[in-house]
């Protein structure tokens, strides 16, 4: 077992390295940039391809040129880097292309901060561009899940042929960890679609563009179609000390894991607290959160940003229990005022 | 009986849907047979713009990609990068080139990226229906400039072939027009020469087409055509900007 102390961001690229990314396109931005220099430093190295291109709407439209010829590539930004690609995404998911796309999320609107944010969720959850589509949106908690997700996030890319986002705060990308490093990816999905010359074939032909109503509205149930199937399929959560709680944290990525401590620290405190952490943010796991819904008194979502996934959260629990909210923004929040957040919560419903 | 014209095996059998009088049909033609000519109609990869030639990719007999408004560099030098045996070109109007996709146009010059770019420049949006574009001349009226393009509002037509010759990344550029038939055997040598250029790993490559919009431009066919003389021309000079050579 080989085990190395990395960043969080240099753990994602040597994840998509392993998973055979053979093409990287990014710009620089903060605090997702050490993606983009591992990849400047190790690509070259075997043969792939780095390009840093000269905006965040050239570097997505790499993308969309790379992943067409059926090689897995893939780019990186943060929260206003994401918003520019935000057109190229949207062609990328109807044109049916894999890739990862990562967002090392910061504090926003505008310019925001540098600092960790969840802020992103709703423009990550909700397809983000224009028109009807979905990503897949992977929220790592730890170093390891950082490799871990790229090289799955490739495999549920290739699979239902769909842009997948891993959303990680910025401290997550900035985190030294020891991470178990895996073994290299070495069997691929065929790509019969993709497109790098006719030689033998007919031509082959990557399109976005339906001009008649009714093909278009075809395409659109063709792309939902494919979203039912990843909602019946790929739904993943945590769940932590749930089963006698009365009140149920739900939190994502690295604030999902200090929580943890939260949730045992709010037990000491006689308050029965548990913790669901959704992992796919989309599809979101609400059947995890319907499930305690039979037996918790309350929900709690915990989030970096004023609340958005609180909305899915309400909508999965369908008033069954009342959810509640606590937010920061700008930083993680430390255990101890969780664990506050989560008894004030519990005294004000009498728990 | 011998065979002596024939349709190039690298268009497909598609009716065209340009307005007559267009010069669009004339310029896929004839990429369509440097491509056969050149026998690299199986290695080739198409990238559409948005504009008039958005279909371009039911017309071209080989593998194509539809790009969003002006990208079409930044796609075709992500394709050549992770393909380098396949031939790329982009096929852009002056509104996807000129405007929105300044940049990667720009930096795809500078980065030396090896594709070829065939520019269709007729000074304004054709598709949207007559729009001002970068290249609309001075004087000329548009939907968005109905006075006239003036200096003090709009500021000078952009020289897209001369201001990318200036770019060391750029191996060969050239402007034709497709005017007369001595011009459009000069424009097909051009279009040649500019896949000659990536087969040789030189750089980038750009041909600029002057072309005509009869429907915009309100003109039959013939008079679009003496306007393009009249007036382009005299502003957008042809010839070649800049030739590298092999070293």
């Amino acid at each position: 077992m080989n085990k190395v102390l990395m960043k969080g961001n240099e753990a994602l690229a040597e994840g998509a390295i392993l998973a055979g990314c053979w093409g990287f396109f990014g710009y620089p931005i903060t605090p997702s940039s050490e993606i983009a220099e591992y990849m400047a430093r190790k690509l070259p190295k075997i043969g792939g391809i780095f390009v840093q291109a000269e905006s965040e709407l050239a570097a997505i439209n790499m993308v969309y040129g790379g992943a067409s010829t059926g090689e897995r590539v893939m780019t990186a930004s943060s929260g206003p880097g994401l918003s520019l690609k935000q057109e190229g995404i949207s062609f990328i998911a109807e044109a049916e292309l894999p890739c990862l796309i990562v967002n090392v999320s910061r504090g926003g609107p505008g310019l925001g901060g540098i600092q960790p944010s969840q802020g992103d969720y709703f423009q990550a959850t909700r397809g983000g561009g224009h028109g009807d589509y979905h990503t897949m949106v992977l929220a790592p908690a730890s170093t390891q899940e950082m490799m871990d997700f790229a090289i799955l996030g490739y495999d549920l890319a290739d699979r239902y042929r769909i842009p997948v986002i891993i959303m990680a705060e910025g401290t997550l990308g900035n985190l030294m960890e020891p991470v178990i490093v895996r073994d290299e990816v070495t069997s691929f999905t065929e790509k019969p679609w993709a497109i790098s010359g006719c030689q033998g074939r007919k031509p082959n032909i990557i399109n976005t563009l339906h001009m008649t109503a009714d093909v278009l509205e075809e395409r659109n149930r063709h792309l939902f179609n494919k979203y039912k199937e990843i909602e019946m399929n790929e739904k993943r959560a945590e769940t932590f000390m749930v089963e006698d709680a009365d009140i149920v944290v739900v939190a994502f990525g690295l604030l999902a894991r200090v929580i943890k401590r939260s949730v045992i620290d709010a037990r000491k405190n006689g308050v029965k607290a548990g913790l669901i952490r959704p992992i796919t943010l989309w599809p979101f796991p609400d059947e995890h959160i319907k499930a305690v819904t039979e037996t918790c008194k309350v929900l709690l979502s915990m989030e970096i940003s004023m609340g958005q996934m609180i909305q899915d959260i309400r909508l999965a629990a369908e008033g069954r229990v009342p959810v509640e909210f606590y937010g920061r923004i700008g930083f993680l929040p430390n255990p101890e005022e969780l664990t506050r957040g989560i008894i004030d919560v519990a005294e004000r419903k009498g728990l | 009986m011998a065979i002596v014209f024939k349709r190039p095996e690298s268009l497909t059998d598609a009716k065209f849907h340009y307005c007559p009088g267009c010069t669009h049909g004339i310029i896929h033609r004839l990429v369509a047979e440097c491509l056969d000519e050149m026998n690299i109609r199986e290695k080739a990869v198409g990238i559409c713009p948005v504009g008039c030639s958005v279909l371009a990719y039911e017309y071209f007999n080989c593998d194509m990609l539809e790009a969003a408004h002006g990208r079409a560099p930044a796609i075709a030098t992500a394709i050549k990068r992770l393909k380098p045996e396949c031939y790329l070109f982009t096929y852009q109007g002056d509104g996807d080139l000129a405007s929105i996709g300044m940049g990667e146009i720009v930096h795809a010059s500078v980065r030396g990226e090896k594709i070829s770019v065939f520019f269709i420049n007729n000074t304004l949006y054709g598709m949207t229906g007559g729009q001002m574009a970068p290249t609309t001349l001075l004087g000329q009226v548009a939907t968005t400039c109905p006075y006239g393009r003036k200096v003090e509002n709009e500021g000078y037509p952009v020289k897209m072939a001369e201001l990318l010759a200036g770019n060391e990344g750029s191996a060969y550029i050239s402007r034709v027009a497709i005017n007369s038939p001595a011009n459009v055997v000069k424009a097909k040598r051009a279009i040649k020469k500019a896949f000659e250029t990536q087969a040789k790993g030189l750089g980038f490559s750009m041909v600029e087409i002057l072309s005509t919009c009869p429907t915009n431009w309100g003109l039959n066919p013939v008079d679009a055509m003496k306007w393009m003389e009249d007036n382009m021309i005299p502003y957008y000079p042809l010839g070649e900007f800049k030739v590298k050579e092999e070293e």
